[in-house]
Parts: structure tokens; C-alpha cells; sequence
């Protein structure tokens, strides 16, 4: 302990410490809320940001990265058009989340209540003491949209969950719950709205009901001075189907991490991932995964394209409990890795108790296919364009699997811009 | 149209020699059949012509409607009016061949300064050049090569080219992999194009397919060099005959 005390404190740890200070008076919360928060904070202070030498977060050592914290700038922040036309939007703007429109079967209330009348605080554990995320969220969010399906409700139009930045910190809150057999398509996007820095995390507890059909996208679409930590923490009800999009195009430090537990029978999870890493930028996906029950299908699939002198991380952590039995699980990461100085670690790892299961995982780092290449050139498609197909072609491999036409060409337009700015 | 001189070419990565002073000349309208025993170099001399990065040109030149093309990228000969026919066209998951195709028409059509095709015209155009192959519009619903057959991979190339209509047509083994049914199609297809101002240069092992696309002159390649050229009449002696006593002969 004498130790760790010693450890001289970051100029980004002292950043979020007083953050939470000048801070203090406007958080919304009653008193075990604010002993909560005061905690977290506390906990940061005396364990600092965690360094490669903690496991969860090696391959992203947030103590050197994460090298100031932005205070806020005072910019306005609006909703902005939804990634899929058409779609119903609530927004979180700069931390606050505007009314919420409710429709039947939809119950939407504001967290800052959940936080004021004390409510919030049985969402508010972390996942233990590598949770510097769930701390720091915890410890300053302001704000979010707790959201109800009722029990058989269907979605006749994508519910789009905005998280609009300009400068300076956002932290928000989305406890999502889907009743039995209910189905829908959500998208959570988060945005910058101004080249200053910002400093976001956003978590999202999802919890799928049985039998629920659900489609839910994470667009993350950050601007290249920003730090996005985001959470995903989600229970799959029996015979549920949850279909998870992660698409990460944008931001500085992002760090998103998907925590999923299979706890009913007949459950099956698709989770696809795109990860554009370009500039100097540094993603991490961190995903674990546990199956509790037997008879729960998964499959993994992140596809990720690497310019400049960006890296990338993804970490997948697999657990099948002993009781797990014909559990199916399939995880692969698939990197297009298209300069010298770009960089991807991929690190899977299985953790099988059961006997009876099927699980496997497989990466693969490679640059564009010159076969592919010199077959499109000799038609009289030139360099820049072919190699633009190719790494579209590669990314709508994954996207093309979705079902949702609408949500399939605002995912691939997404792309093509971003690849058109960085390819 | 063509004209080789004194090719010599190797492999850029490990230098060995493959082509070691090829002469070839192939006029407007004319067909050329190249044909030459396994390992003479037939298909390395296709994927020069297209200009694949792979091989390096040592010595000699390569004439293309009088001007040289060596300085040429692949794509750059391709919008001149090169196409070459794959012996293995290549599969490429994620790129959906009507998108494909209509990519590769324009980026030709902007490259002579034209105006790109609107889509209605654009499918037309493929509408009918798929009729005139017995393709089904379904295939050209699946990604570039992907899950096609051997002969539906073969017709797909052939549709390309009548789409482009390039001005030299290199076919490198057009006929592996056909039964004869599709055999027949594929080289209807190519007859199709046959025109006076344009030279279409085949390339394969057996003679079958010269039953159909019948050539005006015919060329044996072994080890790197055309060793003896002459009519169809010595696509028939090679077919009779073999390739050995040619090789003895040229020794």
C-alpha cells in the first residue's frame, strides 16, 4: 500500500479527480449516490489508471495513453441526423439528455432522475477493480435514458441513442431492458459535433428477454481528438436473439468493451465488428463472453482495416461454464493491415469447463490481395480505386450479413466517407 | 496490333528466366493461337502483356498499335484496349459483379473522356451480352466469381470482354475446365467479337477449341521463344503428332 501511495499521480488522473470536484455540486444524486461517485473517484486517486502490467488492459496502457483530460469548453451540442433515416432519436447532449418522446409499450425516463431520487444506485456496481471504466462512469455521469420494452413489443422504426460531443467530458448512462419476445433494432452512435477534445464513456446495460429478436448497432463516430470509453453490459435471456454491431470509426483513445452472459437456454448471439483505424488513433474491443447454460450458439466476427500509424486491439475472452454443454461458440478477427507503421493485436483466449461444446477462434493479419488487385487493374479499374473495392469488399462481407437493407447502406455510406477521408 | 521483339522476361522475385527472346507479331483481325507444351511459358507471356507486376521485362520491347507499353500499368493497358481472359479468374468475396462490372465500364469510359453509362443503359447492355452467353442475370447477383463453376467462371470472363470490347483479346486457356456445350458457347462468344479492326491472341494446350475458334495462324512456344509458326494446318500436326518432334526440329 505504501507502494502504490508513492506512485506519483498522472496529470489525466489529477484531471479526473478535479473534474469530479468542480463538478461536485451539479451531479444529480442523493446522498448514497454521492458516496458512491465520491468513491470511484476515490478508488482512481489511490489505484491510478491501469498500466500494461494489468492484464485486461495490457495492450492499452492507459496510464501513458490517456495523457490529459479535457475540460469542458461550454460548446452546445444538438441531435444530429440519425444514422438510418427515419429512425426515432433520443439524444444526450453534452452530458444531458433532452425529453424523452414515449410511445406504446415504450417506457423512456431520464437517468438523472434514476440518480436523484437514488434509484440508480443497484446500476451503479463496476466489475471489479480493473473497471476503470464502470468507475469513472459511476463516479460523473450526469445523465442517460433508461428505456422499457414492454413485454411483445415490435419496433416498427429503429430507436436511435445519441451521444452528441462537442469539447470537453460527457458521461452517460443507458439501462435498457427488452421484454419477453419484444423485437427492434437499436442504435447507440456516438458524435462530435466540434474539433475540440472530448472526453466521453457511455455504458449500456442490456438486458434481452426471452425470446426477444434484437438488433443493436454501436456507432462509434468520434472525432480524431477524442477519448470514448465505452461498456456494453448485456444478459440474454432464453431462446433471445441478439444481433451486436460494433462499428468503431473515429476517435483518438477508444476503448470499448463488451460484456456479455448467455444465461438462458436456446440463446444466440451475433456479433459482428468493423473497426477503421487511421492517424495516430488507438482502439481496443474488449469482449468477454460467458456461457452460463447449455445450448447457447455464438459467433464472433470482427473485420478490422489498419492505415497509417494506428493500432488496434481486440481482446476475446470465451467462457463456458461446466453446465454449458452444447454450447457452440466461433470467434474470428480478421485485420487488413494496409501500412508499415499500423499495428493490430489480437489476443482470443477460451476458457472451457464443459465437455461437450464447440469452440474455436482464428485471426488473421494480411495487406490486399494482389491476385484480387491485378485481376480488377487488368479491366481498367486504376490502383486507388481497386484498392478502395477491395477494402470495401472486405468490410461488407460483415456488413452484408445484417438483414436490414436501410441499416446495411447507412452502415456501408458510414464507411465509404470515412474511407474516403483516410484511404 | 502486336508486336514482340526479342522478349526476354523472369520472375521479379527469384530472377529465373522465362521468356528468352520472344518474336511474335499479330495484325489487325487477325487470330493467333499460341500453343506449346506445359512450362513454355504461355501463360507467363499472357500476364506480361496485362502487365502483372510479377515478372520483369530484361530485354526487347513489346508493340502495342506501334508504341511501346511496357511503361504501362495494368489498368492503363486495359482502358488502351488490352484485355486478357483468365485461365483461373480470380474469386473476390465482398465485390458484388453487377457493381463490378459497371465499375470497370466506366472507369474505361472515363478514362477515353466519355460520359458514364446510366444505369438503365448499363443494364441493357449487360442484359444482352448475358442473353447472347446463356448467363443468368442471378449469377451476376453473386459476388465476382464467387461459388461460380468452372464454366460459369470461363463465360463471366467472356461476358467482360464483350461488355469492354477491347482491341486485343489475350485468351489464356479459355477452354480448361468447359465441356463442350459450354465450350461451344464460350467460343461463340469470342467468334462474336472476331472484327477486322481488332486481334484476338488464344492461348491453349489442345487444339480442341481451335475447332471452333478457328485461327489464322498459329504459333509453338517452348522454353521462352515461338519456335515455329505456320497455319492451322500445324495446330493439326501438333494434335496428330506431338509436341517432340517440333521441339527436335527447332534444336
Amino acid at each position: 500500500m505504501n507502494m502504490q501511495s508513492k506512485r506519483p499521480i498522472t496529470a489525466a488522473e489529477q484531471g479526473l479527480v478535479d473534474s469530479f470536484v468542480n463538478r461536485l455540486g451539479s451531479l444529480p444524486g442523493d446522498q448514497t449516490i454521492t458516496e458512491i461517485r465520491d468513491g470511484y473517484i476515490e478508488d482512481i486517486k489511490r489505484d491510478g489508471l491501469p498500466t500494461r502490467r494489468i492484464e485486461a488492459w495490457h495492450y492499452t496502457d492507459l496510464r501513458s495513453l490517456l495523457k490529459t483530460v479535457p475540460q469542458d469548453t461550454g460548446d452546445t451540442a444538438g441531435p444530429v441526423e440519425p444514422l438510418v433515416a427515419g429512425s426515432n432519436v433520443l439524444a444526450v447532449a453534452a452530458g444531458q439528455a433532452d425529453d424523452a418522446v414515449a410511445a406504446d409499450g415504450i417506457q423512456i425516463s431520464q437517468y438523472r432522475d434514476a440518480l436523484s431520487d437514488g434509484s440508480a444506485r443497484s446500476r451503479m456496481a463496476v466489475h471489479g477493480a480493473d473497471d476503470v471504466i464502470g468507475r469513472l462512469n459511476g463516479a460523473l455521469t450526469r445523465d442517460g435514458f433508461a428505456l422499457d420494452i414492454a413485454d411483445g413489443v415490435s419496433l416498427e422504426k429503429p430507436l436511435e441513442i445519441q451521444m452528441v460531443q462537442g469539447g470537453g467530458q460527457g458521461h452517460a448512462r443507458f439501462p435498457v431492458t427488452i421484454g419477453a419476445g419484444a423485437k427492434g433494432t437499436f442504435v447507440e452512435r456516438h458524435v462530435s459535433v466540434s474539433d475540440d477534445s472530448a472526453l466521453v464513456s457511455s455504458i449500456t446495460d442490456l438486458k434481452v428477454g426471452d425470446n426477444a429478436e434484437i438488433v443493436w448497432v454501436i456507432a462509434q463516430e468520434r472525432g480524431l481528438q477524442d477519448t470514448h470509453f465505452g461498456q456494453i453490459n448485456i444478459e440474454l435471456g432464453a431462446g433471445a436473439t441478439l444481433t451486436l454491431f460494433v462499428a468503431n470509426s473515429g476517435g483518438e483513445l477508444v476503448r470499448q468493451e463488451i460484456h456479455i452472459r448467455a444465461r438462458g437456454e436456446g440463446s444466440e448471439l451475433i456479433l459482428r465488428g468493423v473497426n477503421l483505424l487511421g492517424g495516430q488513433s488507438h482502439t481496443d474491443v474488449t469482449m468477454t463472453l460467458d456461457h452460463l447454460v447449455p445450448n447457447c450458439v455464438s459467433t464472433e466476427t470482427f473485420r478490422n482495416v489498419v492505415f497509417d500509424r494506428a493500432r488496434g486491439v481486440f481482446q476475446g475472452q470465451i467462457r463456458v461454464a461446466q453446465i454449458a454443454q452444447k454450447t457452440d461458440a466461433q470467434m474470428a478477427c480478421n485485420t487488413l493491415l494496409l501500412s508499415d507503421d499500423g499495428e493490430f493485436s489480437s489476443k482470443p483466449e477460451l476458457e472451457i469447463f464443459a465437455d461437450d461444446v464447440q469452440c474455436a477462434h482464428g485471426a488473421t493479419v494480411a495487406d490486399i490481395d494482389e491476385n484480387h488487385l491485378f485481376y480488377l487493374k487488368s479491366r481498367g479499374i486504376g490502383d486507388k480505386k481497386a484498392r478502395a473495392m477491395l477494402v470495401n469488399a472486405f468490410i461488407a462481407e460483415i456488413v452484408e450479413e445484417l438483414e436490414d437493407e436501410a441499416l446495411i447502406e447507412a452502415l456501408e455510406a458510414r464507411f465509404e466517407e470515412w474511407l474516403d477521408h483516410h484511404g | 496490333m502486336l508486336e514482340i521483339r526479342n522478349l526476354h522476361a523472369r520472375i521479379a522475385e527469384d530472377g529465373t528466366e522465362i521468356i528468352r527472346g520472344l518474336n511474335l507479331t499479330v495484325g489487325k483481325g487477325e487470330v493467333a493461337a499460341i500453343m506449346g507444351p506445359n512450362g513454355s511459358g504461355k501463360s507467363t507471356l499472357s500476364y506480361i502483356l496485362a502487365g502483372r507486376e510479377d515478372y520483369e521485362v530484361t530485354e526487347g520491347d513489346i508493340l502495342y498499335n506501334g508504341e511501346s507499353i511496357l511503361e504501362m500499368d495494368t489498368a492503363e493497358r486495359a482502358a488502351a484496349g488490352i484485355f486478357l481472359a483468365f485461365q483461373y479468374p480470380v474469386e473476390i468475396p465482398g465485390v458484388a459483379t453487377m457493381q463490378f462490372l459497371k465499375v470497370a465500364m466506366n472507369e474505361q469510359r472515363k478514362a477515353h473522356g466519355e460520359e458514364e453509362l446510366t444505369t438503365p443503359d448499363f443494364i441493357r447492355q449487360v442484359r444482352e451480352a448475358a442473353g447472347a452467353l446463356n448467363i443468368d442475370m442471378d449469377m451476376l447477383k453473386r459476388p465476382l466469381n464467387v461459388g461460380f463453376s468452372g464454366g460459369e467462371k470461363k463465360r463471366a470472363e467472356i461476358l467482360q470482354m464483350s461488355l469492354l470490347q477491347p482491341n486485343l483479346c489475350v485468351l489464356d486457356e479459355t477452354d480448361s475446365g468447359l465441356d463442350i456445350d459450354a465450350l461451344k458457347i464460350v467460343s461463340d462468344g469470342v467468334n462474336a467479337l472476331r472484327s477486322p479492326d481488332r486481334a484476338i491472341v488464344v492461348i491453349t494446350h489442345y487444339q480442341r477449341l481451335l475447332e471452333h475458334i478457328v485461327p489464322d495462324t498459329v504459333h509453338v512456344l517452348y522454353k521462352g521463344q515461338v519456335i515455329k509458326s505456320g497455319d492451322k494446318a500445324l495446330a493439326l500436326e501438333l494434335e496428330n503428332n506431338g509436341y517432340s518432334n517440333i521441339i527436335k526440329d527447332a534444336a
